[in-house]
């Protein structure tokens, strides 16, 4: 009994209240643009942070189409509606961003860091601390060893005013501002992200983390990312991390754009874990030319809707792609997850997988586009889709799109979706494994062939997640 | 019969309620034409923005221009009703040209006694009101044809009812044979069938264009309910004129422990949608759907389908196949849902394309919504080509690249072909594909 009620007292203490996540700050904003969205806000945005004409002309341009666009409501689903534009705050300064003290942050969320393993520097700007870990050594090492590369790492206004001739031509060329009602919202309000230019010929060894940079708003509600790899270069690029994020603001709309020029290779990994309140609507796209490569290794934990659809343009002939896909989806949350593959050249292949859990009633949705035109040949794309469901009212839903023309290309698409086997438990049980333990075990299991893709301390913490989440699941 | 009013078309409010005056003095029947006739003028044409329409080619969509035919020459009835003959010794053979009754079924005295009714829609709601009433067009329409079912409602009069009684087996097929015959004809087909608990039934479906390139528009409805244990399986094969369009909704109801076969062969037409829905209603219900498509120059399938499981420990499964020649397009959309109490289900849908020519392009759209989770699902899709391996192998054994091509695409459709089990409807319907295949 008594072990029992341990466990039990274990799992409660554990069980991650996103409540707590709502820390609150007094509000004294000096660069506050104020609530609700308006061409005024727009011209305040940019003249706070600088701007030259033209990103204050794209900003404008962005919001009228945001406004001309309808909600996506006919494919999507109708949560939605529930976000309330004229409620958010789209822009505050970063010296005004909150500044918060380990001993403000919960002492479940130290916990779960605890669990997590995750060191204590990071577990300090995890939490919102973020002060001290700017200091780090490990930052400015990196930051010198790039310069020497010739790397550039920085902001978007960095990027565009400091180096327009590298990132001007390629900003907003993936994804247009008109690509979709999300998409115009961050062009019209963008701020924070990460600029990346990888010189020709450079192979940056190590994975480049926005969490290095975070003097530079690099989690902002609606960042923008922009990376380029030029002509044999390669590159692996960190966004997001494994702990919960905690935030006030319910809607986050990013939009990341790729290009990897001849021969270049660009591995993009995301671990998405915000808040069980927040709308995460993500446009994500690279572009791939001639013998290039582009991966997206994407994973969804956290936030009450993601929508993301990571998408990758075989532009040049020879060209790879490749969408790596987890999702977990616990009570309240929908994960509407997937992929696009756009071949427009000769000999392009893609792979997608994706992998997805529905727990308690939480939802997830793959939603994928494959598209081979006629005047293309030997393009192949394979995709595989999975879903585990594990309690009686869990669901999940499957919809790809796949258009081929022409008699040269080939497709193959297979999807699936169990559960964990009876027997499978009772086997584990049997040899003294805790029903929650064993189902743990068989959901890593399930997902083990693509967590082995993510780098390795990405692979230990997302695996202790996946337990986390998976706790009080049964029994 | 040369009266001016014959020049109205479908679209004409006077022609409708005419014909419906015309044609049937049941209020209730009267009533059900008049409520699809305001249905279809509220509800808009479709648009491929819309989801259940994606990738389809609405922009040449058109209503316009058809009108319901006069009754066919006698000259016309013997010589169509020679070209009937498809299928020796049914259980009953029925045919409608343009829409009118020209062969009423005989069934024999045994199948007669045992209650089994086979008759013309137009005999049927005078004969069987309590029946037709309660089944007629019941069914909610899914996957966005409520416009084209609303006009086929509008102008429902030719088709037939099928009742199989509890307990009765029959062993030979129920034939039924629609053709277009005059230019710019509008037909309705309808269908509707009931097997009643424990009974065994089979029923072929033939829709012909008296032409290879009749002009004519088809909008065509079957309703399958099975009762308790009944088997029953269903051939449907279109094979309208080369320049017509044609629109089908089927909807099937699978009762407790009830086995349904249910084959759709697309071989005629423009462009062709078919909407069909399957409804695992009872425990232990069974259905599979199979769809066989050979694609030529100019044409567009559009295949729409639903499986939903609406209890628990039932199983269905659908394989649709499609070989594409010339500039020709399918479109296969399917849909799994499993409802939160079907458990213990088993679905399954694949759909192979293979692509033959390098104008065709193939679209697919496998789907699942699954809402419990003691489930096995799967689907699986995959457009492709002949295997150049294959295709090499019979090459080095002197067979000619045409012929090898040939081959190998029977061999990809076959798999569904012998599904049909009825042989003589088997061979015909083989013949008929390569007929086709050989035209191309």
């Amino acid at each position: 009994m008594a072990e029992i009620d341990e466990a039990q007292a274990q799992r409660d203490a554990l069980a991650i209240d996103r409540s707590k996540g709502d820390f609150k700050y007094k509000e004294d904003y000096a660069f506050d643009a104020g609530i609700g969205l308006s061409p005024t806000v727009i011209d305040y945005i940019a003249k706070v942070k600088g701007e030259d004409e033209w990103i204050r002309e794209f900003r404008h341009k962005a919001l009228k189409i945001f406004e001309s666009l309808p909600m996506p409501t006919h494919w999507a689903t109708s949560d939605l509606n529930n976000i309330n534009f004229q409620e958010i705050r789209y822009y505050l300064a970063k010296s005004q961003k909150p500044s918060r003290t380990w001993e403000e942050v919960p002492d479940d969320v130290k916990q779960t860091f605890e669990r997590l393993g995750i060191p204590e520097a990071e577990r300090k700007f995890l939490a919102g601390v973020e002060a001290q870990f700017d200091s780090e050594a490990s930052y400015s090492r990196m930051k010198e060893e790039l310069e020497k590369l010739g790397v550039i790492f920085c902001g978007p206004n960095e990027g565009l005013s400091q180096h327009p001739e590298i990132f001007r031509k390629w900003f907003g060329k993936v994804i247009p501002a008109g690509d979709n009602k999300f998409a115009a919202l961050n062009s019209a309000v963008f701020s924070g992200g990460s600029f990346i230019y990888i010189p020709k010929g450079v192979k940056v060894a190590q994975p480049l983390q926005a969490y290095f940079r975070i003097n530079a708003e690099n989690f902002g509600q609606f960042e923008r990312t922009l990376i380029i790899a030029d002509e044999g270069s390669e590159v692996t690029y960190m966004e997001g991390c494994t702990a919960p994020k905690f935030e006030t603001a319910t809607l986050h709309s990013a939009v990341v754009e790729l290009v990897a020029l001849k021969g270049a290779k660009i591995q993009y990994i995301t671990v998405q874990n915000w808040s069980a309140n927040v709308f995460n609507l993500v446009t994500k796209r690279g572009i791939a030319e001639e013998n290039a490569e582009v991966r997206w290794i994407d994973c969804n934990i956290g936030s009450r809707l993601t929508m993301k659809y990571p998408g990758v343009v075989l532009r040049g002939a020879g060209a790879r792609g490749e969408v790596l896909s987890i999702a977990l989806a616990n009570d309240g949350q929908h994960q509407d997850t997937g992929a696009k593959m756009i071949h427009a050249a000769h000999n392009t292949t893609s792979n997608i997988i994706a992998k997805s859990i529905s727990v308690g009633n939480g939802r997830s949705t793959y939603r994928g586009l494959v598209q081979i035109p006629k005047v293309f040949q030997n393009c192949r794309n394979n995709t595989e889709c999975d879903a585990l469901l594990i309690n009686e009212h869990s669901r999940t839903d499957t919809y790809p799109a796949i258009s081929v023309r022409g008699q040269k290309n080939s497709v193959q698409h297979e999807a699936s979706v169990s559960k964990v086997s009876a027997e499978q438990i009772f086997y584990m049980m049997q040899r003294g494994l805790s029903e929650g333990e064993a189902m743990s075990l068989a959901v890593n299991g399930f997902v083990n062939d693509l967590v082995k893709e993510f780098p390795m301390e990405y692979s230990v913490e997302l695996k202790r997640l996946i337990e986390l989440q998976m706790e009080g699941s049964v029994g | 019969m040369n009266t001016p009013t014959t020049t109205l078309g479908i679209l004409d409010a006077p022609a409708q309620t005419r014909e419906t005056q015309l044609f049937h003095s049941a209020d209730w029947f009267a009533h059900l034409r008049q409520q699809g006739w305001q249905r279809f003028q509220t509800l808009p044409m479709p648009t491929r923005e819309q989801e259940k329409w994606r990738f389809s080619d609405t922009r040449t969509l058109s209503l316009e221009g058809y009108a319901p035919a006069p009754a066919p020459s006698e000259a016309d009835v013997a010589k169509l009703l020679q070209r009937s003959q498809l299928i020796s010794h049914p259980a009953g053979l029925m045919v409608h040209i343009d829409g009118h009754c020209v062969l009423e079924p005989q069934l024999s005295p045994e199948l007669a006694k045992q209650g089994v009714i086979f008759e013309s829609l137009e005999k049927a709601v005078k004969h069987h009101p309590a029946l037709l009433k309660q089944h007629l067009l019941q069914h909610p329409v899914n996957l966005g044809g409520d416009k084209f079912q609303a006009l086929h409602q509008a102008w429902l009069r030719s088709g037939y009812f099928l009742y199989i009684p509890t307990g009765v087996h029959v062993a030979q097929p129920f034939v039924s044979v629609q053709w277009t015959l005059a230019e710019n004809s509008a037909v309705f087909p309808h269908a509707l069938v009931i097997a009643d608990d424990r009974a065994q039934g089979q029923v072929l479906d033939f829709h012909f264009g008296a032409q290879l390139d009749s002009r004519a528009l088809a909008i065509s409805c079957c309703d399958v309910h099975t009762g308790q244990e009944a088997k029953l399986e269903r051939l449907s094969v279109q094979g309208w004129g080369q320049q017509t369009q044609s629109f089908q909704v089927d909807n099937t109801c699978g009762g407790r422990g009830a086995k349904i076969v249910a084959i759709n062969a697309a071989l005629g037409a423009r462009r062709a949608r078919l909407e069909n829905t399957v409804r695992l209603e009872g425990p232990e219900a069974n259905v599979n759907l199979y769809g066989i498509t050979v694609a030529t120059d100019g044409q567009e399938y559009d295949q729409r389908t639903l499986q939903i499981h609406a209890a628990p420990h039932t199983k269905s499964d659908l394989l649709f196949k499609n070989a594409l020649l010339g500039k020709s397009r399918t479109i296969f959309s399917g849909l799994i849902k499993v409802e939160p109490d079907a458990q213990r289900t088993d679905a399954y849908q694949t759909n192979r394309n293979l692509i033959l020519s390098p104008e065709a392009e193939a679209d697919s759209l496998p789907g699942l919504e699954i809402e419990a989770n003691d489930v096995k699902c799967s689907h699986g899709a995959t457009t492709g080509q002949v295997s150049p391996e294959e295709l090499f192998y019979l090459q080095a054994r002197g067979i000619p690249l045409k012929v090898a091509q040939e081959l190998l695409t029977q061999g990809f459709l076959e798999e569904v072909l012998s599904k049909v089990s009825h042989p003589e409807a088997c061979d015909l319907l083989r013949t008929l594909m390569q007929e086709k295949f050989h035209r191309s």
